[in-house]
């Protein structure tokens, strides 16, 4: 029979399925971090029981690292405290821990990949929503709660009803200035927050076969906001010449044995999902945010749309409208800017610091714009010493901060003030999610580069000179 | 971790007639900074609850003491973005023990069902229903039974039935939880990761 992507690694994962119940999953890697982890810890002290495959376990700290002089002692003494927590928990129970000052520490959605943890086929959960960027290399990777992060450590599974199955076929090539963030944003702005939820996604067609790791990293990342358990791309050239040679990856014969494995993971000829779409690729636009969920976003150069012609109750619109000072039929062109941001888990690669410089080369910083540029790791941090883009971001009066989630949940001190304009590169802009009273527009690294080059929301395609296409 | 076992819930209701209401707002991000599961619910819907100088927003319902109840009724789309369990933790915490909406985000009802807080998916008629008879008498009670599947306004006695899978209904009506169950399959799961290839 002729079976999905999703079907073939969730099917070869279940260890029982429970009548009118949930199926028990065994999970390949386990990540985990400093805010969602501590309570499981304690849940498995309490029942005397220990972790099952600590081997299976990666721990990383990155909610509430500063991102600035890490060096030094965390000042915050909640996160300190929950730092140290991680830290003396997996010392106890035997993970391995890249905690702040290791050189492999970084946002776990970065490093998973970066060390070859991450691979094609995979089962892996993290407490982390943004967890389904994992499925860019063919994993089956979902966010989970406390609880199931401490069932997890205790049994290395998780138990949950299978997912239906969504395919999302984007055809054609992207214009000049789209980027996979603005992919990602259009086809969550057409189907909604909830338009994908119960499914699991996979992302099909030209556009992504064309897409590099670190563009389908930021897709499936951003699975999560269109209401998905996660999504995924199957293995391809482009996965497995990322995969070969990295740390955790399989060496030699194992390698040999793995690479045939990832080439039988992919959707077979005939195989049904429960919900299809299709999306012409050639007619994206880069794109913006406007309102208060992920969901609520356009091509950068069109006006904001009137309550009657968005889905959901107009209390609801207005609401969101009103916290962002916005009103139906605003330009977005010209929006003021205060803050820009460009990192996080979903561009926070090293591409999206290629595109940022790949705009503000030769251009200077707006004086009215505070610039936050946070690395997702060290490997990053490394990456834009070496290809020389720090010394295009020095040179356009921009300064280079140390790895973490940073601004996009502001748990550390990158905190955009209230009232204040961020354009960010980061996943939600949620009422008060980069600071209390902040107002977030989400939009790519190029579209980033533009505002903080022209101090407004500003078209990148404008701006953008023949070899950036 | 096991909780009180869920039977039948007959309580009025706290209405949040908003869509989309997302973990953010349930809990902030700057309040889970805590390494142990209490206290979540001084800061339930915080930022829509209190000014910045920590005085009550008069304006927001659970400042309104017309309105009080084990039962939270919020618009469709509720709890979606993040993954954080401390939003289930924190209504828990404040003292609801059910939520009803029509349409609920994946991993809060995960895990509010782990947690033993029943979410009650109803139809977008029937929420409506809710909403008005809320708002017309605040008194109005809701009754939630779990055993039957059916959520019932108690004054007209108009009637709903609602999904849940039979494990998780079996675990809720006992004060359950998976780990036990999880750990009774421990000589499968070894023998599952010593065949594994890959």
């Amino acid at each position: 029979m002729s079976s999905t992507l999703f079907d073939k690694v969730w099917d070869s994962h279940v260890i029982r399925k429970i009548e009118g119940g949930p199926d028990v999953v065994f999970i390949d890697r386990h990540l985990i971090h400093e805010v969602t982890s501590p309570v499981a810890f304690l849940g498995l002290k309490s029942r005397g029981v220990k972790v099952l495959y600590p081997e299976r376990t990666f721990a990383t700290a990155d909610h509430n690292t500063p991102t600035i002089n890490q060096h030094l002692p965390v000042q915050d003494p909640l996160s300190a405290n929950q730092l140290k927590a991680l830290e003396s928990n997996t010392a106890e129970y035997g993970i391995s821990h890249w905690g702040l000052g290791h050189q492999k520490n970084g946002i776990v959605h970065v490093v998973g990949p970066e060390y070859g943890i991450t691979q094609p086929g995979a089962t892996i959960v993290c407490g982390d929503s943004h967890t389904s960027t994992h499925g860019a290399f063919g994993a089956i990777a979902f966010g989970i709660g406390t609880s199931e992060v401490e069932m997890v450590l205790a049994s290395q599974c998780i138990m949950q009803p299978k997912p239906k199955k969504m395919r999302i076929n984007v055809t054609g090539k992207l214009g000049k200035g789209v980027t996979p963030k603005d992919v990602a944003l259009f086809i969550i702005s057409q189907l909604t927050t909830s338009g994908a939820t119960g499914y699991f996604v996979e992302y099909a067609g030209e556009v992504f076969e064309n897409m590099t790791m670190e563009g389908r990293m930021t897709v499936c990342n951003l699975s999560i906001e269109m209401g998905a358990r996660g999504g995924m791309i199957a293995p391809d050239e482009t996965t497995i010449n990322y995969v070969r040679g990295r740390e955790f990856s399989p060496k030699g014969e194992a390698w040999e044995k793995a690479e045939a494995y990832y080439r039988t993971l992919k959707t077979d000829e005939g195989a049904v999902f429960d919900k299809e779409y299709t999306f012409d690729g050639s007619a994206i636009e880069p794109m913006i945010t406007y309102g208060t969920n992920p969901g609520m976003g356009i091509g950068i150069s069109n006006d904001i749309p009137d309550a009657e012609q968005v889905e959901g109750g107009v209390a609801t619109y207005e609401k969101s409208l009103d916290y962002m000072g916005f009103h139906e039929g605003d330009h977005m062109i010209g929006k003021p800017v205060d803050y820009v941001f460009v990192g996080s888990c979903t561009n926070g690669r090293i591409e999206d610091f290629r595109a940022f410089a790949s705009l503000v080369k030769g251009r200077h910083k707006a004086d009215n714009v505070t610039a936050w540029l946070v690395p997702g790791s060290h490997i990053v941090e490394s990456q834009i010493k070496e290809e020389g883009i720090l010394d295009i971001l020095t040179e356009a009066g921009f300064t280079l901060r140390q790895p973490g989630c940073s601004a996009c949940l502001a748990m550390n001190d990158d905190k955009v003030p209230a009232g204040k304009y961020a354009v960010s590169t980061s996943n939600r802009n949620f009422e008060g999610r980069q600071g209390p009273g902040a107002r977030t527009m989400l939009a790519s690294p190029l579209v980033a580069a533009a505002a903080a080059v022209t101090g407004v929301v500003t078209d990148p395609r404008t701006l953008l000179t023949e070899e950036y296409a | 971790m096991a909780y009180d076992k869920f039977t039948v819930l007959r309580s009025t209701a706290v209405p949040l007639p908003i869509e989309n209401i997302d973990t953010d707002q349930i809990i902030p991000a700057r309040f889970l900074k805590a390494t142990e599961r209490v206290g979540f619910g001084d800061n339930l819907f915080r930022d829509w609850r209190y000014n910045s100088d920590n005085t009550p927003k008069q304006d927001f319902v659970l400042n309104n003491p017309t309105y009080s109840g084990k039962i939270l009724v919020g618009g469709k789309n509720f709890g979606s973005g993040s993954s954080r369990e401390h939003a289930a933790w924190a209504i828990y915490d404040y003292g609801f023990r059910c939520v009803v909406s029509s349409f609920f985000a994946d991993i809060f009802k995960g895990n509010s069902l782990n947690i033993g807080v029943l979410p009650v998916q109803v139809s977008p008629e029937f929420l409506e229903k809710i909403f008005t008879a809320i708002h017309s008498d605040p008194r109005t009670e809701l009754e939630v039974n779990l055993q039957e599947q059916t959520i019932t306004l108690v004054p007209t006695g108009e009637k709903e039935s609602f999904d849940i899978n039979s494990y998780k209904k079996n675990n809720m009506l006992n004060g359950f939880d998976d780990i036990d169950y999880l750990l009774s399959l421990k000589p499968d799961i070894e023998a599952f990761a010593e065949a594994k290839e890959f």
